[in-house]
């Protein structure tokens, strides 16, 4: 048995190598999350793919349709990205929240998805933004809504071969925004108790007429709240629009007790969390929409 | 046991897995009350308690009873026009220092053995190694590497006795280093336990009596810090009527080790809950009532000492003086306040000076430098001989290189070592001033030292010109050969440390986070040899003991086994945790030491936690008797509250 | 190879992989463990050792180090994947002449530290921090530099060197 290194400079290629091996290939993206594992032996691969050298896989490119990010950019490249900051800023703090400023010098969104935890703090952000990824494997391409990606703790859709080559978003509508919070312990340096990402489109009367809502950490993967969507539509927000929500995302919430967290802890703080998203998401919203005002 | 050594640790992990290795699971006990339950798995059968009468016949996981007692306490709570009682519990956490263990060592052939080691005595190394291995003292040198942090971890040894076993059979120098998680689950961090606390006291604060019931973790083995926590818990106050217990308990958790200021810290946010609550059932403001009790010159304590020279009642005073104290607070928000008492001690040290041919000076002392303590001993020698520190230059010696020297810890370097440095200092400079009167050919008597210079005792000595330092030493062949002292002290009269903090805290009402908004850490410092490092030691201290009353513990699983063995989950306080904290020094010097020194180091973690657990109570009106006051437990019990 | 004679054990002992590593304004070319981490390969490969090993799972930051400027952990990183890269270190901040970089500088006249082990990585992290401008505020401060765990807690001392080094910085600008 012996480990080997690949860095494939080309799609092909990639999936050449995953498909041909005999043993396990892992692919080394950021590799915040591989390296751990390869040092504890959780994991001992064949191969180590190094995706990096991809053409397509770094960087993020803002075009007439919105947004493709590269699935192996790190987090510190989208937090300096100012089109993306403005148009999805939920993206943009999740990626800003993952590990230290260290980590997110290499931690990618890709690495962030497949490692499949359900505190994975980009996910809810990527739903709520609609985003999709573009899958490449031995049957070609396909296009996959971030939400069908992960599949349980530690498990993807992804068939043999395949991998995330980049994430689309759709250019957002006018007067839309997001945003992303979670609860840790600390104020930095942690993992999410309970993840909340809102996305909401206004009229111009201020009232809610489009909206996403997911929650981290608290089900065995990212949920896609569409009862917390639904309680806020239509709504400017108010009290009864909050409380609506906020019981919605209670009742999705399939947590498990353990050492970061209790079950009715993750329950009450997954509804407060949606709401003050959502408040941030809407302020962000009419922000935007006077910021655009002739 | 198994150990293995190999040419590279992926030779090493791989070896290690061919061993096979049958365990019998056997049943277990984590909670140190559910030891001490009758028909709770006991973990040694030849463990029976000590301090009982009549004399234990049935092994028991109490290893150990102590029993401190003053006065007559139902005599005094039958005084006490108001009492209030409470349980607290605490949890096991580590010093977390962010070096992990390491050593090399070489045993040779001929039996002579080097150990490098990073510990907080290579005294202590060398003894445990000679016992383990069965040799001599004289035939191991162990090296003081720098330390990366120790608070009291590396007081022990872990790595160097079976890197010496390995060496011994393979003939080869030996290097072992832990990884993080191995630090966590095999070295020891500091007891959980818990406290019954009762306080008794009339209308005007006078406190009538006080009891407390601690029971500590030891770990798997016998060994937990009771008795400093028993000793230190009320040592802030003038009682008559006293009784304090202690029990040791041993569970299935790792052997404990010393934390800055042993046991203080965990009896002491009992107590000191426990006197918020008395404040409040009385109405007095918490300084008012610590300065109507506080113990003085004089005062007696339950552990039998009786106080001189301490500035406990100063704190108080500086707290209630300061603008922190009485600065407006939002909603939310809360302030605490707390105190907390450190025996600090002397004991054995050596520290030798030598004056070079050049003219500047190398000090040796044998004591590891875990937070700077070298800068304070190269001062103190430098004021003694009147030179300019820069001129001074500290090395920790082996303990080949020099005499022996108690481990760092005890807040004991500035004040014991500091005390042989000083001596010898004052012993060379008495040569020195005997090598000018040889050179001038005068009496000694007539010599004086003066900045760094030997000067004419008075005209009637001559019309010499200084003679500083440097030209002495030129000299020092012909004057009767190198000038240096080598002295040892087993120093006595360590002044103890009392500190008293402010705490202001938010509490967001809905996730139950706190947030830690200002800070003030008051504390009698004695007289501060180096004030920013004593203010570094003030400000680390109240840091961690913040990390302890909000998120440090050691969390098990239903299996018994260790969750969190790692900083992600094992939550030391970040950056951005922390607010300014604002260290004030009192100097009520102690007339035992020749620059009035007392230890430092350790009485800024024995108030946080009270003092965090008071400023939550005010914020939310809730006395939060578990540690750590992790946020959901501050949501369950508001969630409580509210019904 | 290991001068023993004892049976090879089943170890996945990967074929070296050649790789050259440009670290502090030099090439060192070396054959490693594909697994071989930056952290390894500076430490115990190239005698580096001011970077520190804390924790080796990207939660202390005490083997902070520069890639092309930017700050990465390098126990997080292989060193294989670092090629063709400006590593940077410790040993690499002085100048030549051995003069400290200001935030060295202002970690001393601070005393910015205690034991000091995880100082080399609060000081590489500090110069990115002060690079990277996220030093309007000491909040700012703080929340950029969180990736490092001081448990001697010279946090506040720390916060004033990197304040200082920045404030020097704008003005010199």
């Amino acid at each position: 048995m012996s480990l080997s290194y690949a860095s494939p400079t080309t799609v092909n290629e990639a999936v050449a190598l995953l498909t041909g091996a005999t043993g396990l290939t892992k692919i080394l993206s950021g590799g915040t999350d591989l390296l751990v594992q390869l040092r504890s032996g959780r994991v001992k691969p064949d191969i180590i793919m190094d995706t990096k050298k991809i053409p397509g896989i770094l960087g993020i490119i803002e075009t007439e349709a919105g947004f493709v990010i590269g699935a192996a950019t790190p987090g510190a490249v989208i937090g300096e990205h100012a089109g993306l900051a403005a148009a999805y800023p939920g993206i943009v703090e999740a990626a800003n929240l993952i590990g230290s400023t260290q980590v997110q010098g290499r931690a990618s969104l890709a690495g962030n998805l497949c490692n499949a935890s359900p505190a994975a703090d980009s996910v809810p952000a990527m739903i709520t933004a609609g985003a999709i990824a573009i899958v490449v494997g031995p049957n070609g391409q396909r296009a996959v809504p971030v939400e069908q990606i992960v599949i349980g703790p530690g498990r993807t859709s992804l068939a043999r071969g395949e991998f995330i080559l980049e994430f689309k978003l759709p250019k957002p509508a006018a007067r839309s925004s997001g945003a992303y919070l979670r609860f840790i312990p600390r104020t930095e340096m942690d993992i999410a108790v309970v993840g909340a990402a809102v996305n909401v489109t206004l009229d111009a009367a201020g009232v809610i007429t489009h909206a996403r809502v997911s929650l981290g950490a608290v089900a065995p993967t990212q949920l896609l709240v569409v009862d917390g969507a639904n309680a806020i539509i239509g709504s400017k927000l108010d009290d009864a629009a909050l409380a609506k929500l906020d019981a919605a995302a209670r009742a999705v919430c399939n947590p498990i007790d353990d050492k970061r967290g209790t079950i009715d802890f993750r329950i009450k703080v997954a509804g407060v969390l949606a709401r003050r998203a959502a408040a941030i998401a809407v302020q962000r919203a009419l922000g935007q929409a006077a910021g655009t005002k002739h | 046991m198994a150990a293995v050594a190999a040419t590279s640790s992926a030779i090493a992990d791989a070896a290690l897995e061919l061993i096979e290795v049958k365990y019998e699971i056997l049943p277990f006990v984590i909670d140190v009350e559910d030891a001490m339950l009758p028909g709770a798995p006991i973990l040694h059968d030849d463990l029976f308690t000590a301090g009982v009468e009549p004399k234990a016949t049935t092994a028991s996981n109490i290893a150990k009873r102590v029993a401190f007692k003053l006065g007559d306490v139902d005599a005094g709570f039958a005084e006490a026009d108001v009492v209030v009682e409470g349980y607290y519990t605490t949890q096991a956490v580590h010093q977390a220092y962010i070096e992990p263990h390491a050593c090399v060592v070489t045993v040779g052939s001929d039996g002579q053995s080097l150990i490098y080691s990073s510990s907080q005595g290579h005294f202590m190394v060398r003894a445990y190694c000679a016992k383990l291995l069965g040799m001599e003292l004289s035939d191991i040198r162990a090296m003081p590497s720098e330390i990366g942090g120790g608070f009291g971890g590396k007081t022990v040894v872990y790595l160097e006795p079976i890197a010496m076993a390995l060496s011994k059979q393979t003939g080869r120098p030996v290097k072992m280093v832990m990884t993080r998680e191995d630090v966590f689950r095999s070295t020891g961090p500091t007891s959980g336990g818990t406290i019954a606390v009762k306080l008794g006291a009339k209308k005007d604060g006078t406190i009538t009596a006080a009891t407390a019931v601690l029971k500590f973790q030891a770990g798997a083995f016998p060994g937990s810090p009771v008795q400093p926590g028993c000793m230190t818990c009320f040592a802030m106050y003038d009682l008559k009527n006293v009784t304090i217990t202690g029990y040791d308990v041993v569970s299935n958790r790792p052997k404990v080790a010393a934390y800055r200021a042993p046991g203080a810290p965990i009896s002491t946010f009992a107590t000191e809950s426990a006197m918020d609550e008395l404040a409040l059932k009385l109405g007095m403001d918490p300084i008012a009532l610590r300065e109507k009790n506080a113990a003085k010159d004089g005062t007696k304590t339950a552990y039998g000492v009786t106080f001189q020279n301490i500035g406990y009642t100063q704190t108080l005073e500086a707290a209630k003086n300061h603008p922190h104290y009485t600065a407006p607070l939002g909603p939310n928000q809360g302030r605490g306040v707390a105190s907390g008492f450190w025996f600090n001690i002397g004991g054995e040290s050596t520290g030798a000076v030598h004056v070079n041919e050049d003219g500047s000076v190398s000090i040796v002392t044998g004591s590891p430098d875990i937070g700077g303590s070298r800068a304070s001993m190269a001062m103190m020698a430098a004021e003694v001989l009147g030179i300019p520190v820069e001129k001074v230059r500290p090395v920790i010696g082996d303990t080949a290189t020099i005499g022996f020297t108690h481990l760092t810890g005890g807040s004991r370097v500035t004040f014991a070592t500091g005390m042989a440095v000083t001596q010898a200092a004052e012993r060379v400079r008495d040569d020195l001033k005997k090598r000018a009167a040889m050179i001038w050919e005068i009496p000694v008597e007539a010599v004086d030292w003066k900045d760094g210079e030997a000067v004419p005792a008075g005209a009637n000595a001559g019309g010499f010109d200084p003679m500083p330092l440097a030209a002495i030493a030129l000299k020092a062949a012909k004057t009767g050969g190198p000038i240096i002292a080598e002295v040892s002290v087993n120093a006595q009269g360590a002044g103890p440390g009392f500190a008293t903090h402010i705490c202001d805290v938010e509490v967001d009402p809905e996730t139950g986070h706190t947030t830690v908004l200002r800070y003030t850490a008051i504390q009698d410092v004695g007289r501060a040899i180096h004030p920013s490092y004593v203010e570094g030691q003030i400000q680390g201290g109240a840091a961690q003991g913040i990390g302890w009353a909000l998120n440090e513990e050691y969390i098990y699983d239903k299996q018994g086994k260790l969750d969190n063995a790692g900083f992600l989950d094992y939550r030391v306080p970040v950056a951005s945790d922390m607010p300014m904290i604002e260290a004030v020094m009192i100097e009520v010097p102690n007339p035992r030491h020749p620059f009035g020194a007392k230890g430092v180091g350790e009485v800024p973690i024995v108030p946080p936690m009270a003092a965090v657990a008071n400023a939550i109570r005010g914020a939310i009106g809730i006395r939060m008797p578990h540690l750590p006051m992790s946020p959901p437990k501050l949501r369950a019990a508001m969630d409580a509250k509210a019904g | 190879m290991p001068d023993t004679n004892f049976e090879q054990p089943q170890t996945p002992a990967a074929t070296p992989l050649a790789m050259t590593l440009h670290v502090n304004g030099r090439d060192h070319l070396m054959a490693l463990d594909p697994r071989t981490t930056l952290l390894d390969a500076l430490r115990e490969h190239l005698g580096l050792t001011g970077t520190k090993v804390g924790c080796n799972h990207g939660t202390c930051g005490a083997c902070t180090v520069h890639i092309d400027g930017r700050r990465h952990l390098a126990c997080l990183v292989l060193a294989a994947a670092a090629q063709r890269r400006n590593i940077g270190t410790i040993e690499g901040l002085a100048g030549p002449d051995g003069a400290l970089h200001p935030m060295q500088a202002a970690f001393v006249a601070h005393d910015a530290l205690q034991c000091g082990y995880c100082t080399p990585g609060q000081i590489m992290s500090a110069v990115a921090c002060v690079a990277e401008g996220h030093t309007g505020s000491d909040a700012e401060i703080r929340e950029y530099m969180s990736g490092n765990l001081c448990r001697c807690g010279a946090y506040p001392n720390i916060v004033a060197a990197v304040r200082e080094v920045a404030a020097n910085a704008q003005q010199r600008s």
